[in-house]
């Protein structure tokens, strides 16, 4: 066997393998340090290289020296050997300079088997469909690569492509029924590494100047929501976040203790949603205010923000229903009010002092709001590109600046309320959406992420206070596109406002959304759903893989039947010369290939002179049908095949 | 061992008598997965495990494709070797020591290429083939000859991995074919000739160049003695063989009984083989004679052969 393994490669092998290391290979390169991008092409080149000219491969120590350089090279970069960008470096490094040892075929498979591991590095990065197909196609080649390998030089690249493809062509329905049921485990199954989900984009849990306006210059898609009813008014869709109480003169946290639950006073029938929240890495799933009912493993916390039990790393569906009119803990404790007045001390003295004669000034809390309000709309700016603010930020922002974003109003408000004495807190999260008309989904993009405040009154509880609708009221009901100036650095996909543009732009949505829903997004979920659907209620992993042996048992079959079929193509004349040769052979005369008819019908007279006649009908009927140019009738030799059958020995 | 032993004469028990042409039906082959169906399946099995934990949707999808590819590829593995029709085809006699070529005749009568099939008959010594759709190819299986006489093809193990090599289909053939062995011929100086028993009086000095007479030619007369000159005179009679005067040159008696009777067996017959390769180089005429066999004077390349013969089926 080895003997076998270890045979040479053929020369015109070796492209083809450059080919799957290359299609596997260079998607990566967007992911990776320059320097291992450029090692890896310059080893390309090199291998090249050598194989154009004929010369040999660099010798063993060589490698190990190199392989050695570029594992140390790959810790300085990444601090780690271990870890998803690490794994998926070290795998390309391999793969490059496994391309300098090409030397049997055990090699060459080797190279094809990295090609396979590579292929599925690429899907941590994206899934999406254009990925999806390219890697189909990698697929192809690969899987012909190694089909070279094996057919050796005989294998032309037309025959070699096409039989990969037919391969790949059969092997579609096993992928379809093993995808449907095969018995899904709801990941991970230990502990990521640090880098798992590096880089995602999403709220934050701590609000500084200059967040959320970064986070806005995103078009990335947060969150989709598909409703069972109509779209509530725009104005109401606020998405809850994580609430802020915390303030030290700069940055906002949660608090970090326990909030007693929340209680909930619905005012208005519940609305059901169903939100596909792409992984942010954080628990909360952005539940449109205030939710009634929550999606199995989540919680409500104390501040009304519905949170899951794990960090999120995935794209996710979660099931609600919310109630757009409600009154939230109209009797709150006390502890929780005071942690709502309380401020830094001895920062922004202006805005304190302003807040306190509104205080003494007027009469009632919401007359203050009003004011605070009123103060907004008058002089403000609404703009992604605030000037920066220095330490006491709000007393610049409210007397000097003037200029900010949804964060520096809400951090103002807050302020302002608790210096006049009024419970506050700012709370994060998204606002608004923007519904395909194509498939009916609200998208709900970073670019909607916002900050608004909340007040506690007596009597009615904690109220939403929006100060950018009093800024910018067009914010609220149309969008951050149109309340922007002209100008603003907004993601170019979201200034687009010429008609077809957008249209085009939510088919490819719409598009994009039923491959996350219907391809990516089979979970354990929908994979019972469609079961009893089937009729298979309550699947369990049994039920599954009772389904998935029959299903793959009679896939194979059918291959099966389509790898014995075969008919050898003969001529009906020859047909019969055959039949007629059976007979024969049952009356113990039996014909080797190399006997002519004639020479058979000679031997049967000598040996087997009775049966001489019959026979004699039979050839002279054959070489009349096979070589008569006139005679195309069958029917002699049909008539005699038959008589022969029916000679009886008498 | 006696026990697998037996367990493989059941298993691949041959119920053909070995001339008819074989065609491989799905009992004929077996099919295992190869080494690097292993390295494959680990590979997949480890994917899986990724796919699942970092919950890759399109993992699981690549991981069932190449699992899907990998069984697909066992099917095609299967049906390159099935219905296959082998048959025996021509054996040239060898001499011990040189390896012999059986000659199988592999036809394909389908439409797809039948691509690295491999033939081996003896450990070690595999032979490639491809058959391109619809054609024969015929494949000449080595097998070394280390003894004289009669040598029997072994059962031939015919294996493909071909398209993915993740699976190794073999089938066992016993054509009924054999192949003569000569001995090894071992050089040595030809004996001297005896004059015939026919002319021994007439004068040996005569040699080639004493030109007697014209007969006509006999199938076994060497070419080189076709008087072609004096057969172009007349067409219509068959060639003349000129006649040289004697059996002249006399005759060479290749003996048995001329070798020290302390030689082995094996060895004269050895010495006897090279003595008649020398006289057949030199076209001379020559006897030879075993104990028990006796082949008269004679040339030619029938004679060469039936000598040969009779000193490769000398009984041991």
């Amino acid at each position: 066997m080895s003997t076998q393994a270890r045979q040479a490669l053929d020369h015109y092998a070796v492209p083809w393998l450059f080919a799957a290391a290359l299609l596997t290979v260079a998607p990566h390169f967007e992911h990776q340090p320059l320097w291992l991008s450029l090692f890896c092409g310059a080893v390309f080149i090199w291998a090249a290289w050598l194989w154009w000219s004929d010369q040999r491969l660099p010798g063993r120590w060589l490698l190990m020296l190199i392989v050695a350089g570029g594992c140390a090279a790959i810790w300085i970069e990444f601090r780690t050997l271990f870890g998803r960008d690490t794994g998926v470096a070290l795998l390309v490094m391999l793969m490059a300079l496994k391309l300098m040892e090409l030397k049997s075929r055990r090699d060459a498979v080797v190279v094809v088997t990295l090609g396979y591991f590579l292929l599925l590095t690429h899907y941590f990065y994206s899934q999406s469909i254009a990925t999806g197909l390219w890697l189909l196609v990698a697929l192809w080649i690969v899987t012909a690569t190694l089909i070279r390998i094996h057919g050796g030089s005989a294998a032309s690249v037309r025959g070699t492509l096409r039989h990969s493809a037919i391969l790949a062509g059969q092997a579609l329905p096993f992928m379809l029924v093993l995808y449907l049921l095969f018995p899904r485990v709801a990941g991970p199954l230990w502990g990521l590494p640090q880098d798992a989900h590096a880089g995602r984009t999403g709220l934050s849990e701590t609000m500084a100047p200059g967040n959320i306006s970064n986070l806005a210059r995103s078009g990335e898609i947060a969150f989709r929501v598909l409703f069972d009813g109509a779209l509530p008014p725009r104005d109401k869709l606020y998405w809850r976040g994580p609430v802020l109480e915390e303030f030290d003169g700069r940055t906002w946290r949660p608090y970090a203790g326990i909030t007693p639950r929340p209680r909930l006073d619905l005012q208005s029938p519940p609305i059901g949603y169903e939100t596909t929240l792409e992984g942010h890495n954080q628990r909360w799933l952005l539940a449109l205010d205030a939710p009634s009912t929550l999606p199995a493993d989540s919680v409500l916390s104390g501040t009304l923000t519905a949170n899951a039990r794990q960090r999120l790393s995935n794209r996710q569906r979660f099931r609600f229903a919310s109630t757009i009119d409600f009154r939230f803990n109209v009797s709150e404790n006390q502890p929780v009010l005071n942690r709502n007045l309380q401020l830094p001390s001895g920062r922004n003295p202006r805005s304190l002092e302003l807040a306190r004669r509104w205080q003494s000034e007027q009469g009632s809390p919401e007359a203050i709001i009003d004011k605070a309000l009123e103060l907004f709309s008058a002089q403000f700016t609404y703009t992604l590109q605030p000037p920066l603010l220095g330490e006491d930020g709000i007393d610049e922002f409210l007397f000097a600046t003037q200029r900010g974003f949804c964060e520096h109003f809400s951090a103002a408000f807050v302020v302002l309320m608790r210096a006049a004495g009024i419970p506050a807190r700012v709370v994060t999260g998204y606002q608004g959406g923007d519904r395909n008309p194509v498939d009916g989904y609200l998208i709900v993009r970073q670019s909607d992420a916002h900050a608004w405040a909340e007040v506690w009154l007596a009597d009615r509880g904690w109220v939403r206070v929006d100060p950018t609708a009093a800024v910018s009221p067009l914010r609220i009901e149309t969008g951050i596109a149109g309340a922007l100036a002209e100008g603003e650095p907004l993601p170019a996909l979201l200034q687009v406002r010429t008609d077809w543009l957008r249209t085009l732009r939510h088919r490819w949505e719409a598009i994009n959304n039923a491959w996350n829903q219907q391809v990516l997004g089979f979970d354990r979920e929908r994979q019972r759903r469609m079961l009893s659907a089937f009729g298979i209620p309550d699947a369990d992993w049994r039920n599954l893989a009772v389904a998935l042996a029959v299903a793959s048992s009679l896939l194979l079959l059918a291959i099966m039947a389509w790898a014995l079929y075969h008919r050898p193509r003969r001529d009906p004349a020859a047909r019969l010369w055959h039949t007629a040769l059976r007979h024969l052979a049952r009356r113990q005369v039996h014909c080797p290939p190399w006997e002519t008819p004639l020479a058979l019908l000679a031997r049967v007279r000598a040996e087997q002179a009775e049966l001489a006649a019959p026979l004699a009908r039979v050839v002279d009927a054959y070489l009349q049908a096979r070589y008569s140019p006139a005679n195309e009738d069958l029917a002699t030799l049909r008539d005699a095949v038959a008589q022969l059958r029916r000679w009886r020995n008498t | 061992m006696a026990l697998i032993a037996n367990l493989r004469q059941r298993l691949f028990r041959w119920q053909s008598d070995g001339t008819a042409p074989t065609r491989l039906g799905q009992r004929r082959v077996f099919i295992l997965p190869a080494g690097s169906g292993l390295l494959f399946a680990i590979a997949l099995v480890v994917m899986l495990i990724g796919a699942i934990n970092y919950t890759l949707a399109l993992g699981h999808a690549l991981v069932f494709l190449l699992a899907g590819i990998g069984l697909t590829g066992m099917v095609h593995t299967f049906r390159n070797l099935h219905g296959l029709t082998i048959s025996p085809g021509r054996c040239e006699p060898v001499f011990a020591g040189e390896t012999a070529h059986f000659q199988l005749i592999l036809s394909n009568d389908r439409t797809t290429p039948r691509l690295a099939l491999e033939l081996e008959a003896e450990p070690g010594a595999a032979i490639r083939a491809d058959i391109p759709a619809g054609e024969i190819a015929r494949i000449n299986v080595p097998l070394v000859a280390r003894q004289r006489g009669w040598l029997v093809l072994p059962r031939v193990r015919l294996w493909s991995l071909y398209p993915l090599g993740l699976f190794r289909a073999w089938s066992y053939l016993q054509p009924e074919m054999r192949c003569l062995v000569y001995p090894a011929p071992l050089p040595s100086p030809l004996p001297e000739r005896s004059p015939s028993l026919a002319g021994g009086e007439q004068g040996s000095e005569g040699g080639e160049e004493d030109f007697a007479g014209f007969r006509h030619h006999q199938p076994a007369d060497s070419p080189r003695h076709v008087a072609w000159k004096a057969s172009a005179r007349d067409t219509d009679r068959p060639l003349l063989v000129k006649q040289f005067a004697g059996g002249a040159e006399g005759e060479l008696r290749l003996d048995w009984q001329l070798f020290d009777p302390a030689l082995p067996t094996e060895t004269r017959l050895s010495l006897l083989t090279g003595w008649v390769l020398a006289a057949d180089a030199q076209g001379c005429s020559y006897a030879l004679r075993l104990p028990g066999s006796d082949i008269a004077g004679g040339f030619g390349e029938q004679h060469r052969r039936r000598c040969l013969e009779a000193l490769a089926l000398y009984p041991q």
